[in-house]
């Protein structure tokens, strides 16, 4: 790990390259890996002495059975599009978010507690506030390891991780001292109709949440492909070096890409405490920021691909959450499913011999 | 209320300074090793929580706790030796398999603690280690209530740290896992097999971090509970380096956080006006102000985090 | 060896090669850059394959597969680059992977002994306990040295040994080699300079576009005779056309020094420099003296401890890179791979490198995807790059034609200074004459160009003027023809008196 004070040597390019890289291929093995991450879940589950059948069928239908399991698996995709999308865009800098948890947790309280002030504003003013709130709090959040790594040197991960557990001890803090509701529980006011996120689909929690992270993964992927700043933070993410000769102000691309980032995890939590729980309550989060180093790890080079795998986890978790509930399956299951799956495709050798394997045996076993 | 001196400069701040030294300086050791060989191993963490889960697990079936520490030991080797595969073996990049390794594992162990003691939050109460009482060393006045009483993995620990130290620095085996962690192919080309050495490593690493777990559910407690290990793995990692990646001041770094660790529980028990959130945030504001003034003078093996592959290996 | 052949890709490094070596010679393995030299010692050493062919030792058929292989038959090899553990010291990368024990510990004690007694007997002195980053290149070469023998060998294989040192190094070499041989020791000796060829070797074998084109003996060999094998045909001489300098300075340093880490010496110190329109002039030294540091001060790439830097009469001292690169110099770095290029970017997003924020490329921050790909294809065209696409990664070219893309790059930008740092390092005959003529007529149009380069031949063909540095100085300036070539040498390490 470059933990050192020599800040030009950015290790793991090569690798971050592989999980970065577009193409059919890449898609194909990312399935692959997926499967065969539920595959180890199934010899887990049938060695447990659970029914295995049983376990998956409820996870299927717990995801895609009916349009309430649609819908709740659009609910639970909704975080993973901002957490997704957030790690993604950090990897085309070459930095390793891990914090976007902790962004979540800051900008959800953020969100949950400033349009409340400006109860006087019309409510589309009070939303469009609360979510810059959101963001604005995420994007502070980013802000420190930005700092950090490029003035520094000091290693993203290790940092963003240690602001986790800060914003998690920060948020509840807040809470209980500022912005308690005065019930028994420690949690904020609920927030008024007119500060809410509105509902797509009436009587289900599908908000405008989801419209906002696609027009979030859109706009993200506009300014990597077409303009000179996604230009310069890819260019310090393949080669600082090479960025640094390029006139790239390569510690301000840095601390950008990192702001950005926690900017969009802060709305992952804006979209959860507008939209879905319409309030902050402490450890809210089942986790959406470590799993969105997942959907990113899948998503690679393409920020699109950010929601296709955003939907996949989203309906791991709907699913898990109903075999759960009907097959007695602790949820952390999909946890592991989540390691697993970032395990399998950061291989690129995994990969290679996978993907050589198959297209060998489509060709009949020819190579060139 | 006690007074500011009484909570900072209490001997039995010292005594608890120790305790909870221990399994940070364990798994910075075990940092050490895996990254003087050139593996990034952020998975400590996870190997750590491994290492607690398999402790518990051990005692559990077993109803002796040494032989939970046996087992934590192993748990903590598989999942190094899991590292050691992806990232050596697989070319994997050794962050991102360090943070799935991480999370595999805090998905792992809730999942069977759940599966074997059909319950939420925590595990069983298991038989634990207990504490020795050193004759002699335990009545010296001062020094005995510092050092005098402690579990024996504590003792243990220190001794191993100081063979952990000789074997890095005055063993044959150690020249060469420090060649390989600088200059893979300086290593390849004078006959040491590179990657045999870096699975020793990691694996060992695996063993180390795995100990500290131990340390935490058999000896600070008798159970295991969900994430237990609570980013200590993380910042055994800051240790390692701001210890200039050796087992003895991975020791001392590890001091350090555990006298505020130990400073910030005797603030929780004291009813200091503070809130208790905000006594808590204490070690990981401090991880990451140590970590950013470390960097910058200290220098990783040079070819940490680097991919070898020999030429010879391949036609 | 007989018959070795390997491929890489469809690169054919070795064709067919035959090569042997006797007991008590000194054997030169003489070629151009990319002929194949380094390739076959790799194969004799264990460090790659063979895809074909046979490897006799002491008349032994041998399968060497990899360097313990290669150790255990006696063969050492000191690389072109050093294979040494900077942060360890002299004894510990000399001992490691045979080391002395004592009850299962090492023994120092032991090793510093043996090393003593071997380096004694050859003349290589070195300090045991001495870390390797701090003591000399030609130091840490005889570590290298005294790593094969300390491990038995009796065939020394040396990859261009002598690039990296001052002559009065060269001759320290030349003198342990003698001993060496003296002591009945093979010595393979790789280069591609022909004056050391003539003056150490007892037997030469040269190679060309990996095939074996002759073996002579020194004593039987010409100089000329050897050119020709190596090169094989000659080339066009440059067109020298050009508008006469003017007397008007582009680049200037004025009194700049780089201070060093703590406690060593400085890196640049009081350094005077001034490039005029329409001249090359051209820095020479050793490398490692300072060249780096100068590159990276004119460029804005490190701001030097003291100092002014002048692009057109205008003080430009601390300005950064963007800044003073848009005041017209165009910049050709020493390491193409580390600074030159984003190797998975492609062809046309590598050819605005530097000038994405330029208005003709891009409007309100948003580049300007047509006129990027015009700019490449353009540059492609004209500097002769030989890709499939514009749309590439780059890193998948040749070197040659990677760096024929930068210097397009640059030469294409606006400007009034060229920069141009170890512009042929590591390409093959050809590439390096088309990207020669490329800087001299960058300065027939009449730019101002600091060239600067470890060749001493690439100084002398292509300079106006010739400045020396050593040390981080600029000990001496001169008008190109006043040089000879032996005051040159002597200059590079040092020595200002007698030239």
């Amino acid at each position: 790990m470059d933990l050192s004070g020599d800040r030009s040597s950015k290790l793991s390019k090569r690798s971050i390259e592989w999980l970065a890289r577009p193409g059919f291929s890449r898609f194909m093995y990312s399935a692959v890996a997926v499967l065969l991450a539920l595959l180890i879940g199934a010899i887990l589950i049938g060695a447990s002495g659970y029914s295995v059948k049983e376990a998956y069928y409820n996870l299927f239908m717990g995801a895609f059975g009916g349009v309430y399991s649609l819908a709740t698996t659009v609910v639970m995709s909704t975080p993973l599009l901002f957490t997704g999308l957030a790690v993604a865009f950090a990897f085309q800098c070459g930095l390793f978010n891990v914090g976007a948890e902790g962004q979540l947790y800051v900008g959800a309280l953020a969100s949950a507690v400033v349009p409340l002030a400006l109860g006087g504003l019309p409510p589309v003013l009070r939303v469009t506030m609360g979510l810059l709130a959101g963001a604005g709090a995420g994007a502070a959040f980013g802000f420190v390891p930005g700092y950090l790594k490029a003035k520094l040197g000091a290693h993203e991960v290790i940092t963003t991780i240690m602001l986790n557990y800060v914003a998690t001890f920060l948020t509840t803090f807040l809470v209980k001292t500022y912005f308690r509701d005065p019930g028994p529980v420690d949690q904020t006011v609920l927030l008024p109709l007119g500060s809410r996120l509105p509902e797509l689909i009436s009587g289900t929690r599908v908000s405008l949440g989801v419209i906002i992270g696609v027009l979030a993964v859109a706009l993200l992927n506009q300014v990597i492909r077409r303009s000179v700043l996604g230009y310069e933070i890819q260019a310090v993410g393949k080669n600082p070096h090479a960025a640094e000769y390029g006139g790239v102000n390569v510690s301000a691309r840095t601390i950008q890409a990192m702001m950005i980032s926690g900017a969009v995890a802060g709305l992952a939590g804006s979209a959860e405490a507008m939209g879905t729980l319409y309030r902050f309550i402490p450890y809210f989060s089942p986790g959406y920021g470590f799993t969105g180093i997942a959907v990113a790890v899948i998503a690679g080079e393409s920020l699109w691909a950010v929601i296709p795998a955003a939907l996949l986890f989203g309906a791991l978790q709907s699913g898990g959450q109903s075999m759960q509930l009907f097959a007695g399956i602790p949820m952390e299951l999909m946890t592991m499913v989540q390691g697993l799956v970032i395990l399998f495709v950061a291989a690129p050798a995994l990969a290679s011999m996978l993907i050589k394997r198959k297209s060998s045996s489509e060709e009949g076993g020819g190579r060139a | 209320m006690s007074g500011f001196a009484d909570i900072v400069l209490n001997v039995n701040n010292l005594a608890a300074t120790i305790r909870m030294a221990t399994p940070i300086a364990l798994a910075a050791m075990g940092g050490a090793f895996s990254e003087r060989s050139g593996v990034v191993n952020i998975g400590i963490e996870g190997m750590m929580l491994t290492g607690a889960f398999c402790g518990v697990l051990g005692s559990y079936f077993t109803g002796s706790p040494w032989l939970g520490v046996l087992w934590a030991v192993a748990g903590g080797g598989l999942v190094g030796a899991l590292l050691a595969v992806f990232a050596i073996r697989l070319k994997a990049d050794h962050v991102v398999t360090g943070v799935g390794i991480n999370i595999l594992a805090s998905g792992a162990t809730t999942w069977l603690m759940q599966v074997i003691w059909k319950r939420k939050g925590a595990s069983d109460l298991v038989s634990g280690l207990g504490t020795w009482s050193v004759p002699g060393l335990r009545d010296i006045p001062v020094l005995g209530t510092i050092l005098g009483t402690h579990s024996p993995l504590v003792y243990i620990s220190f001794m191993l740290i100081v063979l952990g130290w000789v074997l890095m620095f005055k063993t044959p085996l150690g020249l060469r896992m420090r060649m390989t962690g600088e200059h893979p192919e300086a290593a390849d080309t004078v006959g040491i097999n590179v990657h045999a050495t870096q699975y020793f490593c990691v694996i060992l690493s695996g063993c180390l971090a795995g100990l500290g777990g131990a340390y935490l559910s058999l000896a600070q407690l008798n159970w295991f509970s969900k994430d237990m290990s609570a980013g200590r793995g993380y910042m055994a990692l800051a240790a390692c380096i701001f210890g200039g990646w050796n087992p003895i001041g991975g020791l001392g770094a590890s001091f350090l956080f555990s006298f505020t660790d130990a400073i910030q529980m005797r603030m929780q028990t004291a009813q200091i006006p503070l809130a208790v959130e905000i006594i808590q945030m204490i070690p990981y504001v401090l991880t990451i102000l140590i970590l950013a003034g470390a960097v910058v003078r200290s220098r990783p093996p040079a070819a940490l985090g680097k991919h070898y592959e020999s030429g010879h290996g391949k036609k | 060896m007989e018959n070795i052949t390997k491929r890489f890709g469809n690169v054919v490094a070795n064709d067919a090669v035959d090569f042997d070596a006797s007991p008590g010679e000194i054997h030169c393995l003489l070629g151009e850059n990319g002929a194949g030299k380094s390739t076959l010692m790799r194969i004799l050493f264990g460090l790659c394959r063979a895809d074909s062919g046979f490897i006799y030792v002491n008349g032994e058929p041998a399968t060497i597969s990899c360097p313990r292989d290669a150790i255990a038959l006696g063969i050492g090899m000191v690389h072109q680059h050093f294979m040494l553990a900077e942060r360890l010291t002299v004894a510990e990368n000399i001992i490691a992977g045979s080391e002395p024990r004592r009850h299962g510990l090492l023994d120092y004690e032991r090793a510093r002994q043996k090393i003593a007694e071997v380096s004694q007997r050859y003349g290589l002195a070195v300090n045991p306990d001495a870390m390797v980053e701090e003591i000399s290149v030609g130091q840490q070469q005889r570590v290298e040295i005294l790593k094969a023998l300390m491990r038995g060998a009796r065939v020394l294989i040396l990859d261009e040994p002598t690039a990296v040192l001052t002559p009065p190094e060269v001759d320290e070499l030349f003198s342990v080699m003698r001993a060496l041989r003296a002591s009945g020791t093979t010595i393979i000796f790789i280069t591609h300079k022909l004056k050391e060829t003539m003056e150490i070797s007892d037997r030469v074998t040269v190679l060309r576009d990996g095939r074996t084109v002759g073996v002579e003996k020194t004593s039987d060999a010409t100089s000329d005779g050897l050119v020709e094998m190596m090169v094989g045909r000659s080339l066009p001489i440059h067109d020298d056309h050009r508008a006469p300098a003017q007397d008007i300075i582009s680049l200037e340093l004025k009194d700049v020094s780089v201070a060093g880490r703590k406690g060593s010496r400085a890196r640049l110190s009081s350094v005077n420099l001034a490039v005029r329109r329409g001249e090359i002039l051209g820095i020479a030294g050793v490398d490692g003296n300072g060249q780096l540091e100068l590159e990276e001060v004119a460029t804005g790439l490190r701001r030097p401890s003291q100092g002014k830097l002048i692009i057109n009469g205008q003080d430009v001292t601390g300005f950064d890179t963007k800044r003073i690169r848009d005041k017209g110099v165009a910049y050709i770095p020493s390491d193409r791979l580390k600074r030159g290029m984003v190797s998975p970017f492609s062809l046309a997003r590598n050819s605005v490198l530097g000038m994405q924020h330029s208005a003709h490329f891009s409007t309100r921050g948003v580049l300007q995807e047509d006129v990027v790909r015009e700019h490449a294809e353009s540059i492609v065209d004209l500097y002769d790059v030989r890709a499939e696409s514009i749309d590439q990664p780059i890193g998948s070219l040749s070197g040659g034609n990677q760096q024929k893309l930068v210097v397009g790059r640059e030469l294409t930008r606006p400007h009034s200074v060229v920069i141009a740092a170890q512009p042929t390092r590591g390409l093959d005959v050809g590439a390096t004459h088309y990207i020669r003529e490329q800087i001299l007529a960058s300065r027939n149009r009449g730019k101002a160009v600091l060239l600067i380069s470890a060749e001493l031949d690439e100084i002398l063909e292509l300079s106006d003027r010739i400045a020396v540095i050593y040390e981080g100085q600029i000990i001496d300036v001169r008008r190109a023809g006043q040089y000879t070539e032996r005051e040159l040498g002597l200059l590079m390490t040092g020595q200002r008196n007698g030239v």
